[in-house]
């Protein structure tokens, strides 16, 4: 079959676009690559919903963040993925970094950023009792907030899915040809995916895609950032998103409570050569402890359960890349989406779809379209009683497969039967949190293991932890 | 809401001793709530031999040792439940389980905390590098080869000399892979002497001393390991680096006692054991929650695992009958050379106490003594002493009588 759109990519964009587009009689397939949605720069980024105060105003990213932010809060309440606004604070050290609150001030003023006040040191510790007493002055940003990122993709593609969008995994893009008014995608292992419009969100790789078709007009510059996260222990030490003042780099280091209730200290901002360079470095996580330190003095940073590397999809420019192929018709590029990408999901959905209607396609209303998808966290969040009656249902809830996180079997089951259903190790982490606590898998990896086995019916050596070669054991003992 | 004597929260060598323990001293009423499908906790998956020779004067495997005491628990009919997770602990002792039957609120006369521990992931080390599949903690490896039935890889590093990791280490030998390195960060093992010779010498499998992991490579699977000696802050030196071709890495690299239920609870905790601050019948600060085993200390064997659970049984039927525990209160500390003792106070002058203790690094000849102000209690003399190794001192109730508000257990090394 011939598809109406075919999206490259399904990371935040690509899958907010996707679900976007499950609104409208049209049929869509998503590609990625990976074995999961969300491997990319979704998965791995500080999770802040940007108030806005940051992008120069004019550009894409002034609008398109002030536009975002409300429709992403709206999102996440519909798709139930863990949010909060829990404010952000913009830290000023020296007078050189006050002029440049002052700046930012007058820029979220031009931005429209709702209720931005700039307070005093004394005032902002007031709000945040361990922010550093070396800050001198903050910009107090209250309609910012908190995001699972990678939670929200796994929820917008679910969504997509429940709406007629078809999910293609494993599917690395190594050829587009366009002719007879449709493109034919050729994947590594040879299959064929056709569409009449393309839209290539394919975020590191999204220069690559873009040159399958000849079109070299930008280029993704990779930028590497180290991150800590920390024990729930440590959860309480911000409640703000606490940034220092930005640099041409990145948004500075930031400290900031996330929606699980973890402490998350970065990024760094490095070049590197590809955007898989998703390695750490002991210089790369020194600085981020060392800047964090200089924000909330009190961290412990014997309580780090794990630390990580996202890539962002920068380019030599500024802004985000959203628009047409400027040498086939029907394609759309979406690159270089870097902070605020995250924000901007929702609004770059609907940026790009409005693109996609200038180009031809008729958006035509579906009269069933369900935007809401049922919060894969309901059981956890009920009392005693009620998860008592619960389970006395559904037996599987019962079984504590997960105790650092105290998730249990049903919610496992749950998270591979619902899509987009996780289908290896560190798909199921993603959605249940199972292996993401203390001991980080040491216990549950085996059961969860298991259990995919069970419900998908691969054996025990075919069970990845991110697919491809990610084999978790090798074979049977006496096989060697 | 069910009511018992005593719940005790885990069923491994620690929990089946203790309720056997309370049993036996009078306390019939006992339950054992579980998260695993069978008794006997971690040592279903040490299907290798050494354990039980100081307590039941044979030498067995793992879940012989646990067959011992599963069989005593059977044979008192001490109710098990099984797969069953607890989830809160009160003050007051109302336990709170959850199983595929449902949510179970239990009343407890006496609480006896035995979860055990877990191991030191990877992150807590900051290992950098990327995160391939063939990263494992070296129980988790136990786990899926010896409880599973699978290879874990073919070409192994291990990281952290502790116990669990050289058993591993000849364990995966043993299976067919090669083991090209036990590296050691601290300048000596943190594990049993017997087991570097049993597990690595006799293997000729190298231990590096003074070494770490400084970073892993591979993007899907792990491909290799970047290995380096470390300077006096335990910092990789750039110019000792190198790479070692390999598919798995194992960490033994630590235990944690497993005590989010105590905290939650609010029992007082003891910064350096990662346990509950106790007296000598283990009772924690709250009175009526006891804690025995890897949750209260981190042991090196298991019979004396059963031996301290023993003491927290007797204790908890000794809460739950009325007697009143008595309140004299003795504080212990750590001097020179020793990191921590074990426990923290003591209640009861009329009968002999053992404090346990481990010694903060390897010395040769020492004199362990155990002093009130200026005045020497006991000294005990010893060959040689290592971290590895639990020491443990007896004082009689004539010297506890003589000791003031706080006595210090010290090691002092002899020429």
């Amino acid at each position: 079959m011939t598809y109406d759109v075919v999206i490259i990519g399904a990371g935040v964009i690509g899958g907010m676009l996707a679900r976007e587009l499950s609104r409208y009689e049209l049929s869509v397939c998503l590609l990625e690559r990976e074995n999961d949605v969300s491997t990319g720069a979704s998965r791995a980024n500080s999770g802040i919903i940007h108030g806005g105060y940051d992008p120069v105003p004019g550009t894409l990213k002034a609008q398109l963040n002030t536009q975002g932010v409300e429709l992403l809060f709206e999102a996440a309440k519909q798709l139930n993925v863990p949010h909060k606004r829990n404010g952000s604070m913009v830290c000023a050290f020296s007078p050189e970094d006050e002029t440049l609150l002052q700046t930012l001030f007058e820029r979220g003023q031009a931005n429209h950023v709702p209720d931005l006040t700039l307070l005093s040191g004394e005032e902002a510790r007031l709000l945040e009792p361990e922010l550093s007493p070396a800050v001198t002055r903050v910009l107090h940003v209250p309609n910012a907030g908190i995001i699972s990122p990678y939670e929200l993709t796994i929820a917008a593609v679910g969504n997509a899915m429940d709406n007629g969008v078809a999910l293609l995994r494993n599917f690395e893009v190594t050829s587009i040809l366009w002719g007879r008014e449709q493109f034919r995608v050729t994947a590594a292992d040879g299959q064929v995916v056709s569409g009449r419009f393309l839209v290539n969100c394919a975020g590191g790789y999204s220069d690559r895609i873009a040159a399958m078709v000849g079109d070299t007009f930008f280029t993704i510059l990779p930028r590497a950032g180290e991150y800590l996260l920390l024990d729930k222990a440590e959860g309480h030490r911000a409640h703000h998103t606490l940034f220092q003042c930005p640099t041409k780099e990145g948004k500075g280091i930031l400290v900031s409570p996330t929606v699980h209730g973890n402490l998350l200290v970065g990024p760094t901002a490095v070049r590197v050569p590809t955007p898989d360079c998703t390695s750490t470095t002991p210089e790369g996580l020194a600085q981020s402890e060392r800047l964090a330190a200089k924000s909330v003095p009190s961290i412990d940073f014997r309580q780090v359960i794990t630390s990580f590397t996202g890539v962002r999809a920068s380019t030599a420019g500024e802004d985000f890349i959203l628009q047409p192929s400027p040498s086939v018709p029907g394609l759309i590029h979406a690159g270089a989406i870097d902070s605020p990408g995250l924000t901007c999901c929702v609004s770059i959905a609907r940026y790009l779809t409005n693109l996609l209607s200038q180009q031809g396609l008729v958006l035509q209303e579906k009269a069933d379209w369900d935007g809401t998808r049922p919060d894969p966290c309901a059981f956890r969040n009920l009392s005693d009683d009620e998860k008592d009656a619960y389970i006395k249902a559904n037996p599987a809830f019962g079984k504590i497969v997960c105790r650092c996180e105290t998730v249990s079997e049903g919610e496992i089951l749950q998270a591979i039967r619902t899509n987009p259903g996780a289908r290896d190790v560190d798909g199921v982490k993603r959605r249940t949190r199972s292996g993401m606590g203390r001991c980080q898998g040491g216990f549950c990896a085996p059961y969860v293991m298991e259990l995919i086995c069970a419900e998908t019916g691969i054996s025990m050596e075919q069970v990845t932890k991110c697919g491809g070669a990610s084999r978790m054991v090798l074979g049977r003992i006496g096989t060697i | 809401m069910m009511h018992y004597d005593i719940v005790v929260v885990g069923g491994g060598p620690a929990g089946m001793a203790a309720a056997v323990a309370a049993y036996d001293a009078g306390c019939t009423r006992v339950v054992i709530l579980d998260r695993e499908p069978q008794l006997g906790g971690i040592l279903m998956q040490c299907i290798h031999n050494g354990f039980g020779l100081h307590k039941l004067g044979r030498e067995l495997t793992g879940p012989e040792y646990a067959d011992v005491y599963a069989q005593d628990v059977a044979r008192r009919a001490i109710p098990v439940l099984t797969e069953t997770t607890v989830t809160n602990i009160t003050p007051d002792r109302v336990v709170t389980a959850q199983s595929r039957h449902g949510i179970v609120k239990l009343q407890a006369g006496a609480v006896i905390l035995a979860m055990g521990c877990r191991e030191r992931s990877r992150g807590a080390l900051r290992i950098c590098g990327t995160r391939p599949a063939g990263i494992y903690s070296a129980g988790t490896a136990q786990k899926l080869i010896n409880c599973m039935g699978y290879h874990v890889g073919k070409r192994v590093v291990i990281l952290g000399s502790g116990d669990i990791g050289l058993i591993m280490a000849r364990r995966m030998t043993l299976e067919g892979a090669k083991v090209e390195a036990v590296c050691e960060v601290m300048p000596y093992s943190g594990g049993l002497t017997r087991n570097i010779v049993q597990c690595l010498e006799d293997f000729d499998i190298p231990l590096y001393l003074n070494t770490t992991v400084a970073q892993v490579h591979g993007q899907k699977r792990l491909e290799g390991v970047t290995i380096a000696q470390v300077d006096g802050q335990r910092r990789p030196i750039p110019e000792t680096r190198r790479f070692i071709p390999c598919d798995t890495l194992l960490l033994s690299v630590g235990l944690i006692p497993e005590n989010e239920l105590t905290r939650a609870a609010g029992v007082p905790m003891d910064p350096i054991t990662g346990g509950a601050l106790v007296d000598e019948h283990c009772q924690t600060q709250i009175p009526g929650i006891f804690a025995c085993g890897n949750v209260l200390q981190v042991h090196d064997l298991v019979d004396y695992v059963s031996e301290e659970a023993e003491r927290a049984g007797a204790g908890a039927a000794a809460f739950v009958r009325g007697s009143a525990l008595l309140n004299t209160s003795i504080n212990t500390q750590p001097g020179n050379g020793v990191r921590y003792v074990l426990p923290q106070t003591i209640t009861d002058t009329t009968r002999d106490v053992s404090l346990f203790f481990r010694v903060s690094h390897p010395m040769g000849k020492v004199r362990c003594t155990v002093r009130s102000g200026a005045d020497l209690l006991t000294a005990l003399p010893r060959p040689r002493v290592a971290p590895g190794e639990m020491e443990r001192i007896t004082v009689s109730p004539d010297l506890l009588r003589r000791a003031g508000d706080t006595i210090t257990v010290e090691v002092e090394e002899l020429p």
